[in-house]
C-alpha cells in the first residue's frame, strides 16, 4: 500500500471575481521512502496541492474535496482538526521557502525545537534539550549547544533553513514536504541543503514531496516527478523517463525554456509563448492548448485523457512527442 | 576591438554602523559595443553595486568609469543626465520601478519627453513603434502597470530603456524573478534587440545558466572583487579559481544522468561579514585548498592566456 494516496483532489478558492480552481482533480500515489518532485510555474497549483494534503487550507475561503486522501492508513479527509494537528509535525512535516516566516522571531531556536519534541515525542525538558542538540548537529550547525539560545535573526538564511529541517525531521516523520525550500538560497548554499535533505531522508527512509520550479534540483534529487500546469498534473513519470522522453507539450516547453550551465542546448531558447490561463474560466480542453507548439486536431475537440508511455509514465496529451 | 565602456579600479564603499563596507573593492573590466559581459556571484558579492556605480546611481569612492573616454565619475548635473541617455538599467522587479498611476503609453512617452526626443504625433508613433519592438500589442498603451503580468512589465521596462536609444544596458537580475517559460521569452528578446540595435549589456545575475546563455565574457565576483574573468566558453569549460569551480559545480543541471555523475564541491560555511572581510584572499575561509600563505596577500591576477585570468596563488592545485 502506498504511503500517500491522492485521488481527485480539487481545491477551490472563492474570490470576488469568481471561483479559482487552484487544484483540479489531482491524483497520485507516493510510496514509502520515495522522493517525488512537483514541478511547475507560479500558479500551477504545486503549493496548494501540498497545503491541501497537509490540511492547511483554510475553509472558507478555500474548499478542499477529494475522492480519497489517505496517508499512512489514515483518511485525512475525515480527521478532525485536532487529530490532524497530532499528525502534522510528527508523522508529516513541511519546510517552506522562507524560514523567517515559519520560525517565531521572539523565541530561541532551542525553544522552538524542544516545543515540537515535547509535544509530539513526549520527551521531558532535559531529554528534549539533548535531542535538540543532536538534531542541530545532524543538520550541520556548528556549536549546536550554544546556538540553542540564539534567535532566528542571528542565523544566516542557509542556517535558518537547516534549523527548519531539524524541526521538520525532529519526530522522524514518514513524509517530508519541502516547498521551494532552497529557492531563496544562494546556489552554493542550496547545494549544501539539497545534499543534507538527500542524505537524511535516505538514511531514515523518509518519503519526500519536493516542490520546485527548478528542473535542475528536481533532476538531481527525485525518483519520480509530477509536472503541473493550471492546477492539473499534465505528466508524471520516473525521473529519467520524464527528462529524456517528455510526452506532454508543456514538459517539452519547460525543458526548451531552461538554459543549462553545462551548455548542451540550442544557442537560442525555445520559450513557451503567451501566458498561463486564469483559473476562473472553465477549461473544457487541454489548459495548455493556447500556448502549445505540438498540438494536433484532437486537442481542439476534446480534453486529453491519461496516456501511458511506459512503466508509471503517463501524460495527458494527444501529441506524439518523443519517439 | 575598442571598448565602449571601461571600468578602472572601481571602488564603492559604504559607511555602516561605524564600519566601512567595501561593497566594490577594485573592480576593472571593459565592455565592447554589441557585446555582453556577465557579472555573476552570490548575494552580497557587489555585482549590483558595481552596476549602480557604473551608472553613478551610487557615486564610486574611487576609480574611473570611462564611457567613450569620458569619465562618468567626473560628471554631474546636466552633463551626467545627457550621458545617462546612452547608459540605461533594467531591474529585477519592474512592477516596482513603474509608476502605478501612469498608463503604459505615458511611461514610455515620459522617457522621450525627458530627453526631448519626440513631440506630438511623432511621439505617439514612436511609442507604438517602441512597444512593437519589445513585442507588446498597441492596445496596452492605455493599460496601467498593475494590469500587466511580470513578463509584460519587464517588456515595458526594456521599452523605456530603449526609448532613449542607449548603447549599453545594465540588466540587474532582469529575468531572475520570472517563470522559466517567460524568462526564456525575455532572454530571446534581449538577444534579438542586441542583434538589431548593436546594444552592449552588462548582465548581472546569480543564475549561472542564464549567464552562460547570454554572455560573451564572464566575470565572477566574491566579496567585492572579481576573482576570475574570461571568455564565456573558457570560464565554463576550464574554470580556474576554486570559487568559480565550486560555484559551477553547485548549479544543478536539468538532466538526471548528468546529475547522477556530477561531483559537487561543497563549500563549508557562509559568506563572511563584508564589513570585516578576511585578510589576503577573501575566499580563503571557505576555500577547500587554502594554505596559510593565502592570508598574507591579496593574490594578483594570474594570466591564463586568451584574456583569461584568476586571482589565486593555488591555481595549480587540484580540488
Amino acid at each position: 500500500m502506498a504511503l500517500l494516496t491522492v485521488r481527485g483532489l480539487t481545491t477551490r478558492f472563492a474570490t470576488d471575481r469568481g471561483t479559482v480552481r487552484a487544484v483540479d482533480n489531482v491524483s497520485f500515489d507516493l510510496e514509502e521512502g520515495e522522493v517525488l518532485g512537483l514541478v511547475g510555474e507560479s500558479g500551477s497549483g504545486k503549493s496548494v496541492t501540498a497545503l491541501s494534503i497537509m490540511r492547511l487550507v483554510s475553509e472558507p475561503p478555500g474548499q478542499v474535496r477529494a475522492e480519497q486522501l489517505s496517508f499512512d492508513g489514515l483518511d485525512l479527509m475525515r480527521l478532525s482538526e485536532a487529530e490532524v494537528r497530532e499528525i502534522r509535525g510528527a508523522r508529516m512535516a513541511m519546510v517552506f521557502q522562507d524560514p523567517m516566516r515559519s520560525l517565531n522571531p521572539v523565541l530561541t531556536v532551542g525553544r522552538q525545537l524542544t516545543e515540537v519534541l515535547r509535544r509530539h515525542a513526549d520527551l521531558d525538558r532535559r531529554a528534549a534539550r539533548r535531542r535538540a542538540i543532536e538534531l542541530l548537529e545532524t543538520v550541520g550547525i556548528p556549536n549546536a549547544e550554544r546556538r540553542l539560545g540564539a534567535y532566528p535573526h542571528q542565523f544566516s538564511g542557509g542556517m535558518r533553513q537547516r534549523v527548519m529541517i531539524a524541526i521538520a525531521l525532529s519526530c522522524n516523520p514518514r513524509l517530508l514536504i519541502a516547498d521551494e525550500a532552497t529557492t531563496a538560497l544562494d546556489v552554493t548554499i542550496q547545494a549544501q541543503i539539497v545534499d543534507l535533505v538527500k542524505r537524511l531522508t535516505r538514511e531514515r527512509g523518509t518519503a519526500v514531496i519536493w516542490i520546485s520550479h527548478d528542473l535542475g534540483v528536481i533532476a538531481g534529487l527525485c525518483d519520480r516527478v509530477n509536472v503541473m500546469y493550471a492546477g492539473r498534473i499534465v505528466e508524471s513519470g520516473p525521473i529519467r523517463e520524464l527528462f529524456h522522453r517528455p510526452s506532454h507539450g508543456y514538459t517539452l516547453g519547460l525543458l526548451g525554456s531552461t538554459p543549462r550551465v553545462d551548455g548542451s542546448q540550442a544557442r537560442r531558447l525555445s520559450p513557451i509563448e503567451g501566458l498561463p490561463p486564469n483559473l476562473i474560466d472553465p477549461m473544457p480542453l487541454c489548459p495548455f492548448l493556447p500556448r502549445c507548439r505540438v498540438s494536433v486536431a484532437a486537442c481542439r475537440e476534446r480534453a486529453p485523457q491519461r496516456r501511458a508511455f511506459g512503466d508509471r509514465h503517463w501524460a495527458a496529451c494527444f501529441a506524439d512527442i518523443s519517439p | 576591438m575598442t571598448s565602449l565602456l571601461q571600468v578602472e579600479d572601481l571602488h564603492v564603499h559604504f559607511a555602516a554602523q561605524g564600519a566601512t563596507v567595501k561593497a566594490v573593492d577594485g573592480v576593472s573590466f571593459a565592455v565592447a559595443r554589441g557585446r555582453t559581459l556577465g557579472l555573476v556571484g552570490e548575494s552580497g558579492c557587489g555585482k549590483s553595486t558595481t552596476g549602480y556605480g557604473i551608472l553613478q546611481l551610487v557615486r564610486p569612492t574611487a576609480g574611473r568609469v570611462l564611457y567613450r573616454d569620458v569619465d562618468l565619475c567626473s560628471l554631474g548635473g546636466e552633463a551626467l543626465r545627457r550621458m545617462r541617455r546612452k547608459l540605461q538599467i533594467i531591474f529585477q522587479d519592474s512592477h516596482a520601478s513603474l509608476n502605478p498611476r501612469m498608463p503604459i503609453g505615458e511611461l514610455v512617452g515620459e522617457a522621450l519627453d525627458i530627453h526631448g526626443l519626440a513631440r506630438g504625433a511623432a511621439r505617439n508613433a514612436r511609442v507604438r513603434e517602441l512597444l512593437g519592438l519589445v513585442g507588446l500589442a498597441g492596445h496596452l498603451i492605455e493599460r496601467y502597470p498593475h494590469e500587466l503580468s511580470g513578463g509584460q512589465a519587464q517588456r515595458v521596462a526594456i521599452c523605456r530603456a530603449l526609448a532613449v536609444e542607449p548603447e549599453l544596458i545594465v540588466c540587474d537580475e532582469a529575468v531572475s524573478a520570472l517563470d522559466v517559460s517567460i524568462q526564456a521569452q525575455i532572454v530571446n528578446l534581449l538577444q534579438d534587440l542586441q542583434e538589431r540595435l548593436g546594444l552592449a549589456y552588462i548582465f548581472i545575475s546569480h543564475d549561472l545558466s542564464v549567464v552562460r546563455h547570454v554572455s560573451d565574457e564572464v566575470a565572477v565576483m566574491y566579496l567585492g572583487k572579481i576573482v576570475e574573468m574570461a571568455a564565456k566558453e573558457r570560464i565554463y569549460t576550464v574554470p580556474a579559481h576554486p570559487y568559480t569551480k565550486a560555484l559551477m559545480s553547485a548549479v544543478p543541471v536539468p538532466d538526471p544522468d548528468v546529475e547522477a555523475t556530477r561531483r559537487r564541491i561543497l563549500l563549508a560555511g557562509d559568506l563572511p561579514n563584508p564589513a570585516n572581510p578576511p585578510s589576503g584572499c577573501r575566499f580563503r575561509t571557505r576555500c577547500p585548498i587554502a594554505v596559510p600563505a593565502c592570508a598574507d596577500v591579496d593574490p594578483p591576477p594570474q594570466a591564463l592566456g586568451g584574456g583569461h585570468w584568476a586571482k589565486c596563488i593555488r591555481l595549480e592545485e587540484r580540488l
